[in-house]
């Protein structure tokens, strides 16, 4: 049954993109910045598991923790040094200098890497349940991409952190006076954004053939899942994602899988113009 | 404003004056300068005056070029393919104002930017009209490539000075009054009574006319088009970073940074063949960072010190 397959192709890629879009959203949603690094951070993370796996015989999935602590770090670093003194200026500037940050990073890994789309190939077999087909390395892909999106809502809730970052993102000047460092949450969410683009990366890097120049068009996925689900909060990225998936399942089957694309698009524009708080947002909050 | 129409006057006729060097590459260099300081000029009216920080130029430039290489293999002489594609990516803006413009901050960045990217995807799609990715092919300009050089020299260069001449209206009027205050306070000025959703459809459209000129002239200029050129997420972002190099919000801001920024990229980074997009993102972290206000504001603060240095770029401009 073609419908069935799909859904479940439609949720396995819509879950992807939840994971791919959540980090996006935390930053957007708490430190109010348009993050452009976040598709080339994606790519660091799926070039870095690569390497480990072609040079160093490590498993991709050994590889992903360590991969997601790196960019973790870097995450850090950068909001450290460089964005927590712009965090209050608008869009425009922040906007701006997260590209020009992108810029750098994608010319250094053209240059280290060069742009040849890799691709992890760990060859696991197909699933057949009646007349859906499915690969084994995109179930896992799904299931931990679940597992990381759930993962983030777990830390946001019960930890520390997660509980001073959701404060943050509600009132950072009440947040301030109630004694929670600004900047270290700032450091922090940046960071989480960061560590979960590079976890997103190394799985994406099981499933498709990865390369620097498509992370415009997953930087676009961010901005599509964000708008769909609303900004900042977990469930928002992982509704978002799933709408997107199936969208993009059923309309490439449709309409072929260029206008697959246009029609995310199309559903954002709309959106904007008449939701800007997304499908889970409420009015007011942002 | 005497003094920033004067000292426009004489960048204007220097530029007017290279083709006397005859020197291909400084021609080439100047059209260069006077294209972008249209597009500069183009935007400040949408993102200094009004401060909305749109990223659709490239989608202006785009459609601009789509529409003029239509018209003219449709058989329309060259100038008027050029009139036709200014006209029809006015009305295209339009009609996106009205939706765009509900926006604000962010999800109008966002949206501005996407715009890019849906015009993109639809022109590699409809292989029919546009000849998707494959791309176009304009005709070439007879008269030889030295001809056809001062041509387009020429033409970028009056695109320029109509672009300078809207903005000084702009400035004067009270259009460019009432999209100060919308920049301020936009809800303010909606109670004061400035026709807020009005004024900034005026802006954006405006901001988008000449944007639509430039792309059809660069269109006959190259004389082939394809999709991933003619809609280029780094153009769209190169010509906000220029204005803010020269200082936004200002007559001749969008001129200094242009013309700074072809300046610097000629100097600088097409020294480094593997590393020039790095040394743009480089450029522009440090512009950030070091030159808030662009040229300009640094020049106004010296001169005024009592004026804090953070204060203009930042003044407003809800995020």
């Amino acid at each position: 049954m073609i419908g069935l397959q799909i859904l479940v192709n439609g949720l396995t890629l819509g879950a992807l993109y939840a994971c791919l879009a959540v980090g996006f959203s935390l930053v957007w949603g708490v430190l109010n910045v348009i993050n452009m690094l976040h598709g080339s951070l994606i790519i660091l993370g799926g070039y870095l598991t690569w390497y480990a796996w072609l040079h160093w015989q490590v498993h991709p999935l050994a590889a992903l923790l360590p991969v997601a602590l790196l960019l973790f770090a870097l995450g850090w670093v950068i909001q450290m040094t460089m964005i927590n003194r712009l965090v209050r200026q608008p869009v425009l500037t922040t906007l701006t200098v997260t590209f020009g940050l992108d810029l750098i990073l994608y010319n250094a890994m053209n240059v280290l890497f060069d742009a040849t789309p890799r691709r992890i190939t760990l060859d696991l077999g197909t699933l057949s349940l009646g007349e859906v087909v499915l690969a084994w390395d995109r179930i896992v892909a799904f299931v931990l991409a679940l597992a990381l999106t759930l993962l983030l809502y777990a830390v946001m809730n019960a930890s520390r952190t997660g509980r001073a970052i959701v404060a943050v993102r509600m009132d950072r000047d009440a947040a301030e006076l109630m004694g929670i460092r600004i900047n270290r949450v700032y450091a922090m969410t940046f960071a989480l954004g960061a560590g979960l683009a590079g976890a997103c990366g190394a799985l994406m890097a099981m499933v498709f053939p990865i390369t620097t120049n498509i992370s415009g068009l997953l930087l676009g996925k961010a901005f599509v899942v964000c708008v769909i689900g609303g900004l900042g909060t977990v469930p928002g990225a992982l509704v978002g994602g799933l709408v997107l998936g199936l969208i993009e399942s059923l309309s490439g089957h449709l309409f072929g899988p260029q206008n697959a694309v246009l029609i995310g698009y199309g559903l954002m524009l709309v959106l904007l113009m008449t939701r800007p708080t997304g499908l889970l947002g409420r009015k007011g909050y942002e | 404003m005497k003094r920033s129409m004067a000292i426009f006057a004489v960048f204007a006729l220097a530029v007017a004056a290279v083709p006397l060097a005859g020197d291909n590459y400084l021609l080439q260099q100047a059209t260069f300068v006077a294209m972008y300081c249209a597009l500069a000029l183009s935007w400040n009216l949408i993102g200094g005056y009004a401060g909305y920080p749109s990223f659709a130029t490239a989608a202006f430039v785009g459609l601009g070029a789509y529409a003029g290489a239509l018209l003219q293999n449709a058989g329309l002489p060259m100038v008027a393919a050029w009139v036709g594609a200014t006209l029809i990516t006015a009305a295209f803006a339009a009609l996106l104002g009205y939706g765009l413009l509900r926006m604000k901050g962010h999800y109008f960045a966002v949206g501005s930017i996407s715009i890019v990217e849906v015009l993109r995807l639809v022109a590699s799609s409809w292989a029919g009209l546009t000849g998707g990715g494959e791309g176009l092919n304009v005709p070439i300009m007879p008269g030889g490539p030295e001809f056809a050089g001062r041509v387009f020299l020429y033409a970028m260069w009056a695109v320029m000075l109509l672009a300078f001449a809207s903005a000084v209206w702009v400035d004067r009027s009270r259009l460019g009054f009432g999209l100060r205050c919308i920049e301020q306070n936009e809800d303010a000025a909606d109670m004061v009574g400035v026709p807020v959703t009005r004024y900034k459809t005026a802006a954006f459209t405006l901001s988008a006319l000449f944007c639509g000129t430039v792309g059809a002239i660069s269109a006959s200029w190259v004389s082939y088009i394809a999709p991933t050129d003619a809609f280029s997420i780094l153009l769209t972002l190169k010509v906000p970073v220029m204005v803010l190099l020269g200082g936004p919000g200002s007559l001749l801001g969008p001129v200094i940074g242009a013309a700074s920024f072809v300046l610097i990229e000629q100097t600088v980074w097409s020294r480094f063949l593997d590393y020039n997009q790095a040394a743009l993102g480089l450029v522009i972290v440090l512009l950030i960072f070091f030159l808030p206000g662009g040229v300009l504001g640094r020049l106004r603060w010296r001169a005024k010190p009592a004026v804090q240095p953070g204060a203009a770029p930042a003044a407003g401009s809800a995020p």
